[in-house]
């Protein structure tokens, strides 16, 4: 399709292959984000139309804070599903990301940057063992994540019991630390006039690295090759391996990004959270347009369809419609998009 | 004197170990000492000594097993305090204490099943779903187990043959949750449900709107995901500035919405359903108004001590009555007494 193994670029300069054969109006047709784009923009007007506190800009700087706190998954979630892979253990990897940095912290009494730090190798400790379990046994990353998502929601429950005697953290407001952290993870920033939340911020500079790295670096390459092709990427000597466990521990540090958000914007972490928000995360990568086989897609794409997610489930509340629908129009929207991106697909596919 | 020359008789006293251990070690040390020096927090943390618990000693009767069977979902304080009465009672009265939970009635009445093969004294258990327990309870009555519900089942316990229950009729809490915010004079309400379709949440909702005077309003938020609870209570919070009271039903999401009242610039004010430590806090310090507390501890504690009345005593409680463990309510006149507890996790 439009990303072109490594088998047939040689690997010193694969780029310049890429860009060399493509016409710009092709290029632009062919971008697997153009579905999202058109779907975020009728959405978008849909709302503006349906829902006046929608136009208002603070309500614009909610939606772009619910959508951040999915995009900053969704980008790694699609790393990963461009390589080729899939993570249930995504969303209660975040919760225990949050209960780690916390509990330790507040046990130990260590500064909660030093407990931040810790439960970072938490986090990137359970994308590896997914991440080597998967290219070791040669399972199916659906299955492997599954058993690692089942085990977390447990350990994230019992751990905590465990520990605090409860199955939230206590409050660690009053530590060390704490309001450096917050200003980094969860502190709002003024914009002319407007509150926007850090998070906004971090999601856009996640997407330029991961943007980058996918499109500029020879790693990039490597994981749409991964992705694509496992077998021919390891026949012109793709690390496949590495690459996979790489992308397995990009998605934990999301996740123990995410997880810090919300130690510290909530205090206390409440240990059965974050369960179903993995499919929500995949759900806004197959958005923007990656393909659950894998070898294609767009972490801008990724941030699209958190973005469309992040405007439904806002513009319901903001529209004030019958609540008890609720979930309904959210499946309704979500249904529509990506419908529709499969339908430009097609036809981008057939010119 | 510097520390120069020690450093380096230490060095020779020592058989040098190969130059990568020796970095490995380095690092280790290093760790260590920003761990012990900068990196420690002289404020919050653990505390040194925890107090608290109810020492009621511990009856001489022979030793119980109960099992106590609740629809609680995984990691919810409000039922991790109910677990805690039940322990409570259960040391207190030589009983060992099985607990299941599941929010799948199916699974529930397989534990049921499973209590009464494996052979237990009594059973505890809630009725969320009392249809689908009926036949398990059936059976316990069949084998002659004492059953008593608690927290959920209000209307249906005794058609189902259980002979004592304790808890709170969720339509009672929300009615007088109603009746004190028109004595404060709120006059248009959101109710914010964590769970959309869960009975006792609907019906706490519908209590306040039966006696409330003023505009109440259902807002269904996604309650696993809190960034998603704040958003969405904010853009309501937008939609409509009119709002001046958020109730929630459940502590955790008082101190969300409290975040959301901030973003959103709003002058609501916030009251809530059950309670836990944190919440204590926020109560002190104003964020939250009150909370209505239906004693989850006492719901647990009660199911356990009246099985082992029951068993050793043939008493029953109530007189065919439910025995209402709430509402009562937790605000600035009486949270100096409770707070304690509630950090504790008896209250």
């Amino acid at each position: 399709m439009s990303v072109q193994t490594p088998a047939a670029a040689p690997p010193q300069r694969p780029q310049d292959e890429r860009v060399a054969k493509r016409k710009l109006l092709h290029t632009v047709i062919l971008r697997p984000e153009l579905g999202s784009v058109l779907g975020a923009i009728l959405i978008f007007g849909f709302f503006v139309a349906m829902a006046p506190p929608f136009r208002n800009v603070d309500s614009f700087a909610t939606v772009l804070y619910a959508s951040s706190t999915i995009g900053i998954m969704a980008i790694a979630v699609a790393l990963l599903m461009i390589g080729g892979e899939f993570d249930l253990s995504a969303g209660v990897n975040v919760t225990a990301g949050a209960l780690a940095a916390s509990m330790i912290a507040y046990n130990l009494h260590l500064n909660l940057w030093l407990g931040a730090f810790l439960a970072l190798f938490v986090c990137l400790a359970i994308g590896f063992i997914n991440g080597w379990l998967v290219t070791k046994t040669k399972i199916h990353s659906f299955l492997i994540t599954l058993g690692m998502f089942l085990m977390l929601q447990g350990a994230n429950i019992a751990v905590t019991k465990f520990v605090t005697n409860s199955v939230s953290t206590p409050r660690v407001s009053d530590m060390e630390g704490w309001a450096s952290a917050r200003a980094v993870f969860a502190s709002s920033i003024n914009v002319g006039g407007v509150s926007i939340r850090i998070t906004v911020l971090w999601w856009l500079v996640f997407a330029a690295v991961a943007s980058f790295v996918l499109f500029k670096t020879k790693f990039g390459n490597w994981i749409f090759a991964v992705g694509g092709n496992a077998e021919s990427a390891r026949a012109v000597g793709v690390p496949v391996n590495r690459v996979k466990i790489i992308l397995f521990m990009t998605v934990g540090f999301a996740a123990w990004f995410s997880g810090m958000h919300i130690l510290f914007a909530f205090d206390t972490v409440q240990s059965g959270q974050g369960v179903t928000n993995e499919l929500i995360y995949i759900a806004a990568a197959v958005i923007g347009g990656c393909l659950l086989t894998g070898g294609y897609g767009t972490a801008i794409g990724a941030c699209i369809g958190a973005f469309i997610f992040g405007m439904t489930n806002q513009g319901i509340v903001l529209a004030g419609w019958e609540p008890d629908w609720f979930k309904f129009f959210l499946g309704a929207m979500l249904l529509l998009a990506v419908i529709g991106n499969n339908a430009i697909r097609k036809y981008a596919a057939s010119k | 004197m510097t520390s120069h020359p020690q450093w380096e008789s230490r060095r020779a006293s020592a058989a040098r170990p190969p130059r990568t251990y020796r970095r490995w070690l380095g690092a280790v040390a290093g760790l260590t000492l920003i761990a012990v020096t900068a990196a420690c927090s002289s404020t919050g943390g653990r505390p040194e000594a925890t107090g608290g618990g109810i020492g009621a000693g511990q009856a001489d009767t022979d030793p119980i097993t109960i099992a106590m069977i609740t629809h609680a979902p995984p990691g919810d304080t409000f039922w991790d305090m109910i677990r805690a009465g039940a322990e409570t009672a259960a040391a207190k009265n030589n009983a060992t204490l099985r607990y299941s939970s599941d929010p799948q009635a199916p699974n529930q009445a397989n534990f049921v099943q499973g209590a009464l093969d494996a052979g237990v004294d009594g059973i505890a258990l809630t009725l969320a779903f009392p249809d689908a327990l009926s036949g398990a309870v059936q059976q316990a009555a069949n084998a002659g187990v004492p059953v008593v519900a608690f927290n959920a089942g209000l209307d249906d316990w005794e058609r189902l043959g259980v002979e004592q229950y304790f808890g709170q009729d969720e339509n009672v809490a929300g009615a007088a949750v109603g009746e004190r915010l028109n004595e404060e004079g709120s006059q248009n309400a959101i109710c914010v449900i964590q769970e959309q379709g869960n009975v006792a949440l609907e019906s706490r909702c519908a209590g306040v709107a039966s006696t409330f005077n003023g505009n109440s309003e259902v807002l269904n938020v996604e309650g696993r995901n809190m960034p998603g609870v704040r958003a969405a209570i904010d853009a309501k919070l937008r939609q409509d500035p009119n709002i001046d009271t958020v109730i929630t039903l459940g502590a955790p999401f008082a101190l969300t919405a409290v975040d959301a009242i901030t973003d959103s610039n709003s002058e609501a004010r916030v009251v809530t359903f059950d309670t836990n430590a944190a919440l204590m806090d926020a109560i002190e310090a104003g964020d939250v108004e009150w909370a209505i507390d239906q004693q989850p501890f006492l719901q647990g504690y009660l199911a356990v001590d009246s099985l082992w009345l029951n068993i050793y005593n043939d008493t029953v409680i109530g007189g065919g009555q439910s025995v209402l463990t709430g509402p009562t309510f937790i605000d600035e006149s009486n949270i100096e007494s409770i707070a304690d507890l509630a950090r504790s996790g008896l209250r």
